[in-house]
C-alpha cells in the first residue's frame, strides 16, 4: 500500500498524481477501518497469489503421480497429503485456485456486462424493452437455477468453456434486475434533466450519468456473485460435468476424496472444500469494502 | 410570560456530540433552553446551527454517532439526560411528542392512517381496542379532516401534503401531551396550507395549555406564532427574546442579519444583504423591460394533458375503454410573452401547473398541444428527446431548484460546469474547459478551490452557484429559475437571489423566475403571472400585484405568507 502510494506521489503531473493519491487514500481509509474488510482483502490477495503464481511456487507438478506413495496422510514432505494415484493435494490445490477463478471471473465479467446493459435499457427506456428484458430474466429464474446450469453444459458439451456461460446465463437475471431498479428510480432525478438540457444525449446521458450511479450496489452484487459462481463451476464438477480428471479442480477434487472419506483418508476431500470455503467466504466479506471504494460519498 | 414559576422544560448547558471519521465535533455547545407551562417558543435559526440536534436532545432521539455530552434536560422534575430508555418510551407520545418535517416519510405508508392513530393511543393505555376507533375517528375531526369516518381508512399516499401533516398533528396531540416539539412543520407546504396547519397546531395547544417548541428558519413564522423566540447559530443560542422585542430591537449581529435577509414587502432586493456587503452598484438593479421589442418567448395556448391510467399491457378489448377515459389537465391553455431582457415571475401553489410549464417551455416535456415561440421560431413540435442537440439548446436554459438532486454525485463541481461546454460549447481541450471554469466560477462567486469537489463536499448555497454556473456556462438568452432558492438557508436565498441580478444584467439574459412565494419574485421580477388549477388568474406589473392584487386567489396568497412585525 505504502509503496504505491509514493510512486504516485513521484509521477510529474501534480493534479492527476494528487487525484490518484487521493484515491489510493481512500482505498486505505476503507480497507483498514474495517476489520472485516481487511480480512476480506487479505485473503482476496493469498487468493490471487496463488492463482497467479501458485503453479510455479507449489513444491511437486500437480499432474505428477507417483504409484509408490499413494493415499499418504498430511505430513512435511506432503503438507496436504497424496491421493490415491500419490499426487501432492497441497500443490493440486493452489493449483486449482487458477481454473476456478479464471472460470467465475470470467462468467461473471460476462453476466455482468450483459445484464447490466439489458438492465439499464429496460430501466431508462420502460416500455417494450423493459417487457421483454423483464419476461426474459422471470423465464430463466423459473428454472431451479443449478439444474439450468446442468442442462446448458449437458447440451452444449462438456467443456470449460460451455461452464463459463451456463453461470453466465443462470446469473444474468440478477444484473439485469439490479441494473434496471438502479437506473429507474435515477431516470426522472434533477442531474439527468440537467444533463439532458447540457446537450447530453439519450445513450449519454444512461452511460455517462445514469450507470456510474448505480455502480455502487452492483458491486456488492459482483463480488457476491464471484463466490456463487465458485460453487456453481465446482459444483458442476463435483457431479461429473465441465472439468474432467486429471485437471486439478476443487470440486472435482472434493468428488474424487469423497468417495476416500469412509476409508479414513479424509484429507482428500477437506482441503479442495476449505480452499473452496475460504474463496467463497473472500468474495462474500470483499461486497461492502468494494462498495465503499467506489461510491464517492463516502471520500469525505 | 412570568419566568419566576419553574419551567415545565429546562434545557441548561446542554452539550451533543457527534462523533464522526474526523473526530468529535459539537453540534451544540452550551444551550440554555427553558419553557414555561403553555408557553410557545420558537427556535430559529438556519440549517447546521443545531436547532433540530437540541429537539433531538430532548427527545433522547439522536443517532447512534450523537450522544448529550454534558449539560441537563429536565422536564417537570425528571432528568432526561440519564433517563433510563423505557422511562423515555413512556414520556414519548405521552408527555412530549414530536411533528417532524415531512409528514409523508413520517408516516408508515402500509398502514392506514386511523391505525397509526390508534397505536399511540393503545401504546399510551389512553384507549383499548374496543374505544380507540372512535378516540381515532374523534382525533381526525379535531384536526378537521373532511369526512374522518372514511378517512379513518385511507393510506397516507391517498392524501396531501397538508392532510398527511394534519394527520401527524393528530397522532402527536392524540394522548394530551403536555410538550409538543414541531421541527419545521410547515416545509414543503403551499403558503395557503401552511397557514391552516400552523393555526390548527396553534388553536389545538392554547385550547390545551399546552407548551410548545417551533423549530424553523422562518423568523416571520415565529414571530407571528410565538411568545419567544431562541436564535442559534452553530450550534449556540445568540439571542433569547420575546417575539415583540426580539424584531423591534434585535441585539446579536447574527439575528439582524437573518432579520435584513427575509424577503418582506416594501424593500429592494439589495436590502437583504448586510449593510457591508460589496454589490455591483453601478449597474441597474432593474433596468426598464424594453416593452416595444419583440418577445423572446410566446406561449399561445399551451395545454399539457396527462392519461389518468396507463396500462401498458391491457387486454385488447379494453384499449379503447382505457383510452376513453378523462385525461388530467396539468396546463390548460396558457398564453404568455417574456421580453428580451425581462423577469417574468410565474407563481402558484403546488399543483398548479407552473413546473409543467417550465418543462414544457424548456423542452424537457412535449406539450399536448399550442405554441412556443422562441426567438422567431415555433420549438413546441421539435421532440424533447431530440431538443438536446438542437441549435437552439444552449439559448434556453434552467435552474433547477434542488441544487443537491441537480449535481450529479459522481461529477466534481468543475467536471458538473464543463459539461455543458464540451456537448454543446464546442470545447474540446481540457485546459480550454479548465479556463473558461474558472470564469463562470469567478461570476458566479464560487471559490476555485472548491472545483475539484464532490457535490455532498459541497454546501447547499456552492451547490446552488454550481448549478447556476453551469446553467450560464452557454450563455444563455432564456434562463428558467424554477424555485432556485426554495432548499436555501434565507442568507443564501439573499446572496444568491443578488447574484442572479447582477448575471441578468451583465450577460443580458431573461428570466422566467417560477415560484411559491410571492415575496421574493418581487424581488427579481417585473411583472408576474399568477396560476391555478394550470390556468393564469392574474397577470401584470409586480408591485401592482402585490399591493392591489385583483383576484381572490392572489390576495389569499399575499395574506398567507407569514409576516415579520418589522
Amino acid at each position: 500500500m505504502l509503496a504505491r502510494n509514493e510512486k504516485a506521489t513521484a509521477s510529474p503531473t501534480t493534479s492527476t498524481a494528487a487525484r490518484k493519491n487521493e484515491t489510493l487514500r481512500h482505498v486505505r481509509h476503507v480497507i483498514v477501518s474495517n476489520p472485516a474488510t481487511l480480512l476480506a482483502f487479505s485473503l482476496l490477495v493469498v487468493i490471487l497469489l496463488a492463482a497467479i503464481l501458485g503453479p510455479a511456487l507449489v513444491p511437486y507438478d500437480p499432474l505428477e503421480t507417483n504409484p509408490s506413495r499413494p493415499l499418504q496422510s498430511p505430513s512435511w514432505s506432503h503438507w496436504f497429503g497424496t491421493d490415491q494415484l500419490g499426487r501432492d493435494v497441497f500443490s493440486r490445490v493452489i493449483a486449482a485456485a487458477r481454473l476456478d477463478l479464471a472460470i467465475s471471473v470470467a462468467a461473471v465479467a460476462i453476466s455482468f456486462v450483459l445484464g447490466s446493459m439489458l438492465g439499464s435499457l429496460a430501466g431508462y427506456f420502460g416500455g417494450w424493452v423493459d417487457t421483454v428484458v423483464g419476461r426474459l430474466c422471470d423465464t430463466i429464474m423459473a428454472f431451479p437455477l443449478f439444474v439450468l446450469a446442468m442442462g446448458i453444459v449437458a447440451a452444449l458439451g462438456n467443456t470449460i468453456e460451455n461452464i463459463v456461460y451456463a453461470t453466465a446465463i443462470i446469473n444474468l437475471p440478477f444484473y439485469a434486475r439490479m441494473a434496471c431498479a438502479e437506473v429507474s428510480v435515477r431516470r426522472d432525478a434533477g442531474f439527468v434533466q440537467a444533463a439532458r438540457l447540457t446537450g447530453n444525449t439519450d445513450w449519454r446521458i444512461l452511460a455517462m450519468h445514469i450507470f456510474p450511479n448505480a455502480l455502487p450496489p452492483m458491486m456488492v452484487q459482483v463480488s457476491l456473485n464471484l463466490g456463487w459462481a465458485i460453487l456453481n463451476a465446482a459444483g458442476l464438477s463435483f457431479i461429473g460435468l465441465g472439468v474432467r480428471p486429471p485437471t486439478p479442480e476443487w470440486g472435482i477434487m472434493v468428488a474424487e476424496g469423497a468417495n476416500y472419506i469412509i476409508s479414513g483418508e479424509w484429507w482428500l476431500a477437506l482441503f479442495p472444500g476449505l480452499a473452496l470455503m475460504i474463496a467463497v467466504f473472500t468474495f462474500n466479506l470483499l461486497g461492502d469494502g468494494l462498495r465503499d471504494i467506489v461510491d464517492p460519498q463516502r471520500r469525505t | 410570560m412570568t419566568t419566576t414559576e419553574i419551567p415545565l422544560l429546562d434545557v441548561q448547558d446542554l452539550t451533543v456530540e457527534f462523533s464522526t471519521r474526523n473526530g468529535t465535533v459539537a453540534a451544540v455547545r452550551k444551550v440554555n433552553i427553558s419553557v414555561a407551562k403553555g408557553e410557545t417558543v420558537a427556535i430559529v435559526g438556519e440549517s447546521g446551527s443545531g436547532k433540530s440536534v437540541t429537539s433531538y436532545a430532548v427527545m433522547r432521539i439522536l443517532d447512534r454517532a450523537g450522544r448529550i455530552a454534558s449539560g441537563s434536560i429536565v422536564f417537570s422534575g425528571i432528568g432526561l439526560q440519564s433517563a433510563p430508555e423505557s422511562s423515555m418510551r413512556e414520556l414519548r407520545g405521552r408527555e412530549i411528542s414530536m411533528i417532524f418535517q415531512n409528514p409523508r416519510a413520517a408516516l408508515n405508508p402500509i398502514r392506514t392512517v386511523g391505525h397509526q392513530i390508534e397505536d399511540v393511543l393503545i401504546r399510551h393505555a389512553q384507549a383499548t381496542s374496543q374505544t380507540a376507533k372512535a378516540k381515532a375517528i374523534q382525533m381526525l375531526r379535531l384536526v378537521r379532516i373532511n369526512d374522518p369516518e372514511a378517512r379513518y381508512h385511507a393510506y397516507p399516499f391517498e392524501l396531501s401534503g397538508g392532510m398527511c401533516q394534519r394527520i401527524v398533528i393528530a397522532i402527536a396531540l392524540a394522548c394530551q401531551p403536555r410538550l409538543l416539539i414541531a421541527d419545521e412543520p410547515t416545509t414543503g407546504l403551499d403558503v395557503t396550507t401552511q397557514k391552516a396547519v400552523m393555526d390548527l397546531v396553534m388553536e389545538l395547544t392554547r385550547q390545551r395549555a399546552m407548551s410548545t417548541i417551533l423549530i424553523t428558519h422562518d423568523l416571520g413564522m415565529a414571530a407571528q406564532y410565538c411568545d419567544r423566540v431562541v436564535v442559534m447559530e452553530k450550534g449556540v443560542v445568540v439571542e433569547t427574546a420575546t417575539a415583540r422585542e426580539i424584531f423591534r430591537s434585535p441585539q446579536h449581529p447574527y439575528t439582524r442579519k437573518l432579520m435584513q435577509a427575509t424577503p418582506r414587502p416594501g424593500i429592494a432586493i439589495r436590502d437583504l444583504l448586510p449593510e457591508d456587503t460589496e454589490t455591483a452598484a453601478s449597474a441597474p438593479v432593474r433596468p426598464p423591460a424594453p416593452e416595444a421589442s419583440a418577445p423572446i418567448l410566446s406561449v399561445r395556448d399551451l395545454v399539457k394533458e396527462y392519461p389518468r391510467s396507463g396500462g401498458a399491457f391491457a387486454w385488447p378489448w379494453r384499449r379503447a375503454e382505457l383510452l376513453d377515459q378523462t385525461v388530467v389537465r396539468a396546463v390548460g391553455g396558457i398564453s404568455f410573452n417574456v421580453g428580451a431582457g425581462e423577469s417574468v415571475g410565474l407563481v402558484g401553489e403546488s399543483g398548479c401547473g407552473k413546473s409543467t410549464t417550465s418543462a414544457m417551455v424548456m423542452r424537457l416535456i412535449d406539450p399536448t398541444s399550442g405554441s412556443i415561440t422562441f426567438e422567431g421560431q415555433d420549438i413546441a413540435g421539435i421532440p424533447a428527446r431530440s431538443f438536446a442537440t438542437h441549435p437552439l439548446r444552449p439559448r434556453l436554459q434552467l435552474v433547477f431548484q434542488d441544487p443537491t438532486d441537480s449535481l450529479n454525485p459522481r461529477f466534481t463541481a468543475a467536471r458538473a460546469i464543463a459539461d455543458p461546454l464540451y456537448r454543446l460549447g464546442g470545447i474540446t481541450r481540457a485546459d480550454e474547459a479548465r479556463e473558461r471554469v474558472e470564469a463562470l466560477a469567478r461570476d458566479v462567486g464560487l471559490p476555485l478551490d472548491l472545483l475539484d469537489r464532490f457535490p455532498h463536499q459541497l454546501s447547499g448555497g456552492q451547490k446552488a452557484r454550481v448549478g447556476i454556473a453551469r446553467a450560464i456556462a452557454l450563455s444563455p438568452r432564456l434562463l428558467i429559475l424554477d424555485e432556485p432558492t426554495a432548499a436555501l438557508d434565507v442568507s443564501v436565498q439573499a446572496v444568491v437571489l443578488n447574484l442572479l441580478v447582477d448575471l441578468k444584467s451583465a450577460l443580458g439574459m431573461s428570466y422566467l423566475f417560477v415560484s411559491h412565494d410571492l415575496h421574493v419574485v418581487r424581488l427579481l421580477c417585473d411583472r408576474v403571472i399568477v396560476m391555478k388549477g394550470g390556468r393564469i388568474v392574474e397577470e401584470g406589473n409586480a408591485e401592482t400585484i402585490m399591493t392591489v392584487p385583483r383576484d381572490a386567489y392572489t390576495r389569499e396568497l399575499i395574506a398567507a405568507a407569514p409576516h415579520p412585525p418589522i
